[in-house]
């Protein structure tokens, strides 16, 4: 029986949560107890995949036999026997756990460029990239192009930096080149910090080797014989194979000194971050790749002039660097046939919250936000209604549901109020509460502030405070004034760009949702039934069959009444935790 | 201790810029930041002490105090945050016992520090409960695991 079989399973930090370790060694059991491997020519191989994007379908899993695919989803260890029985052995596919239609519409409308070649190479092996081609790129940049017709590739490309900025690459890497030399470094910024965003993550456990060949390129471009990936801590299984993939390279002779022979050295060093947002801006990460406390300075001169130890500097975004394989390999013209007249290419995004279908998406630059609400993420999940979506994390804003025409480019997310950010997508439904999303990130930004400049430290403690009291239903005449004048001279008067950018989310959620910062201050009510100290929990007598369930999960001993009676909440010593609430199988809670 | 210490500054004495590194790799090592490792690390290099706190001090990866037995990080990114985490950590520290102010019980067997996005957004809520990744979290789930926490049976690992 000679078959060429392969199992792909999901390990990229979800897969693994929802238990990829152990389906990948029944999958190893199950094989060797039906001799399997003893019968087939070619190897049958497991194989570890990094994330596909789908991730609330994990355990994901492919066989594909004699190149033939079935996707198998939500797969755990003990299913995994029946698998290998039926479909390897039999030959017959289990069809009620395979992928159902709604996973192919998750897909459609998807353009995968940097995410390509994730969820179909081992990550942790070098071969597996090469064989699809990887490293073909860096191959023809060095033998066959100089540093200038690199440069000239990605400008005419129109790639733009995926940190959330969004300055033409090919200018920046531009300036490099004429910055004197010969000590420049090239930094990959992995810091990933805004909360709500995977997408770097997904890449470097997925496929290092496009971070490492888009850094040799950009190296090379720019005269670099020094790098850099400034990764955060909190990514261990990334940090793992992105050594891993280094070693791997440098053992096939991709790092190092004079690679491929054309007298190009480069190395690359990791550094980990240690748990400050403010490390993702380029000036507060170069200090801390310095040893120093991570604070940004003020710019001029920028990185490129007088970066890490005062060299010349570039820093890039791993999703900038992973895009820059392909455009060689395919050429300028095929990325900028994709996306807008300014926002050429794809966009990676982590479309989290309430929505159906959650996962990591990478769709053409352009793409109106209904149709990656609608069409990939399958709509709102329990039921209920969009009302926003949150783009940009801490530095971005609210797109409200009546705006869901919205393209997804740069100029057109900044017109409505948000920014594009590193790709953060979270969905809010009618149960959210616009004030309270405000006050979240404002807590981010205030406790990340680093505490150099007056306007970031002061300013953001302020704006929560007011936000605070709003929440806590001790909002005044004037706040929502004051939250306006304070957010405008946060704004242009901070260091750096967390500073510039923390008041966003109040200036756009007072934008679009003023009507709920009026309910909480002057009606002292949240409507989205979420501020605690706005809440009354009483029961509804007509409904409460006494069954004291609640009495029993209240914490406060805030419930009284007697067994197959209606029971009463004393308002006086709730303490508003909700978990009567959610314990009550007779919907006779009544909260607001 | 020194024995350890020095292993930590041969490594980097070469390199600069990495009192960072020194300081993870005695967080790694002894689990916090111990004064005396610090001390002793400052005046081998000749750094002053002051420094090495102005950077402990400003990154989250570093403590100052020692860290429970069993380390249950809450992530509290957004969409985390939109799913209830909030509701998961309230009840966690109360599980645990968690002074208030505090993030490790008096008796250092538990520590629940609060973390902004471990990247898993997908299956939110996230908690993780002694490096093992729990996704999809929910009050039950939390109760299980706390529950067994407590008893100080041996860790399971909970599908999603």
């Amino acid at each position: 029986m000679n078959r060429d079989i392969s199992i792909k399973v999901c390990m990229g930090t979800g897969g693994i949560a929802a238990g990829g370790v152990e389906v990948i060694s029944s999958f190893e059991k199950a094989f060797a107890a039906s001799g399997i491997t003893a019968t087939v020519e070619k190897n049958c191989s497991m194989h570890k995949v990094g994330c596909r994007g789908f991730c609330a379908r994990d355990v994901l899993v492919d066989v594909i036999i004699n190149g033939s695919k079935s996707t198998y989803q939500y797969i755990k260890a003990d299913m995994v026997a029946r698998i290998v029985g039926e479909h390897v052995v039999g030959g017959t596919p289990v069809s009620e756990w395979l992928v159902t239609d709604d996973y192919h519409t998750f897909h459609n409308k998807q353009v995968k460029v940097v995410l390509s070649d994730c969820g179909e190479v081992d990550p942790e092996d070098i071969n597996s990239y090469i064989g699809r081609e990887g490293y073909a790129a860096a191959k023809k940049v060095l033998t066959t192009m100089t540093p200038q017709e690199t440069i000239d590739v990605i400008k005419a490309s129109g790639l733009r930096g995926r940190g959330g900025a969004g300055f033409p690459t090919g200018m920046k890497w531009d300036m490099a080149i004429k910055a004197p030399g010969p000590k420049k470094y090239l930094i990959c910024n992995a810091d990933e910090g805004d909360p709500g965003a995977f997408m770097d993550r997904s890449v470097v456990e997925g496929n290092p080797h496009a971070v490492i060949e888009g850094m040799i390129i950009g190296a090379y471009a720019i005269g670099a014989p020094y790098g850099y990936v400034y990764i955060r801590a909190e990514y261990p299984l990334a940090v793992e194979r992105l050594h891993l993939a280094i070693r791997q390279a440098k053992e096939q002779g991709f790092l190092g000194k004079n690679i491929l022979g054309k007298g190009f050295d480069f190395s690359i060093k990791v550094k980990l971050g240690a748990g400050a947002f403010v490390c993702g801006e380029e000036t507060a990460l170069i200090a801390s790749i310095e040893g120093k406390r991570g604070q940004p300075k003020a710019k001029p001169p920028f990185p490129v002039q007088k970066g890490l130890w005062g060299y010349p500097t570039i820093i890039n975004n791993v999703e900038t660097l992973a895009n820059v394989p392909y455009i060689i390999r395919k050429g300028a013209a095929w990325y900028a046939a994709m996306g807008t007249e300014k926002s050429k290419g794809t966009k990676v995004f982590a479309l989290t919250g309430k929505i159906q279908n959650s996962g990591l998406i990478e769709v053409p630059m352009g793409i109106p936000l209904k149709e990656v609400i609608y069409d990939i993420g399958g709509g709102i999940e329990n039921g209920r209604k969009l009302k926003a979506v949150q783009t940009g994390g801490p530095s971005g804003g609210c797109i409200p549901a009546h705006m869901a025409d919205t393209t997804l480019d740069y100029e057109s997310l900044g017109k409505v109020g948000s920014i594009m950010g590193s790709g953060g997508m979270v969905v809010l439904d009618e149960t959210d509460c616009m004030v309270n999303v405000a006050k979240y990130f404002l807590q981010f930004t205030q406790s990340e502030s680093c505490g150099k400049c007056v306007p970031c430290r002061v300013g953001t403690k302020r704006l929560l405070e007011i936000l605070t009291r709003i929440t806590e239903g001790r909002g005044r005449e004037g706040d929502i004034e004051l939250l306006e004048t304070l957010s405008s001279d946060v704004k242009t008067s901070s260091l750096c760009g967390l500073g510039q950018s923390a008041p966003n989310p109040v200036l756009s959620t007072i934008r679009y949702y003023r009507d709920e910062y009026e309910a909480h201050i002057y009606e002292k009510r949240c409507p989205a039934g979420v501020c605690k100290d706005l809440l009354s929990y009483s029961i509804l007598e007509e409904f409460c069959k006494g069954c004291t369930a609640c009495t029993r999960v209240c914490p406060a001993g805030a419930i009284i009444g007697e067994k197959k009676k209606p029971h009463k909440i004393i308002q006086d010593i709730c303490i508003k935790c909700g978990a009567c609430f959610e314990t009550c199988k007779f919907k006779a809670i009544k909260k607001g | 201790m020194e024995n350890k210490l020095e292993g930590i500054i041969t490594r980097y004495r070469e390199n600069e810029g990495n009192l960072i590194s020194i300081l993870q790799d005695i967080e790694t090592e002894f689990g916090y930041l111990r004064e005396d490792a610090i001390y002793w690390v400052a005046e081998r290099l000749d750094v002053p002490p002051a420094k090495f706190y102005g950077i402990a001090t400003f990154y989250a990866q570093f403590h100052l105090k020692p860290r429970g037995k069993n380390v249950v990080t809450a992530c509290c990114g957004t969409a985390c945050h939109v799913k209830g985490s909030e509701r998961l950590i309230n009840s966690l520290v109360k599980e645990l016992g968690i002074p208030e102010g505090e993030d490790t019980s008096e008796d250092l067997k538990f520590t629940v520090e609060k973390v902004n996005c471990v990247g898993a957004c997908s299956i939110a809520p996230v908690i993780i409960v002694n490096k093992t990744v729990h996704g999809k979290m929910t009050p039950d789930k939390l109760m299980k695991e706390t529950k067994i926490l407590k008893e100080g049976k041996k860790e399971y690992t909970d599908y999603v």
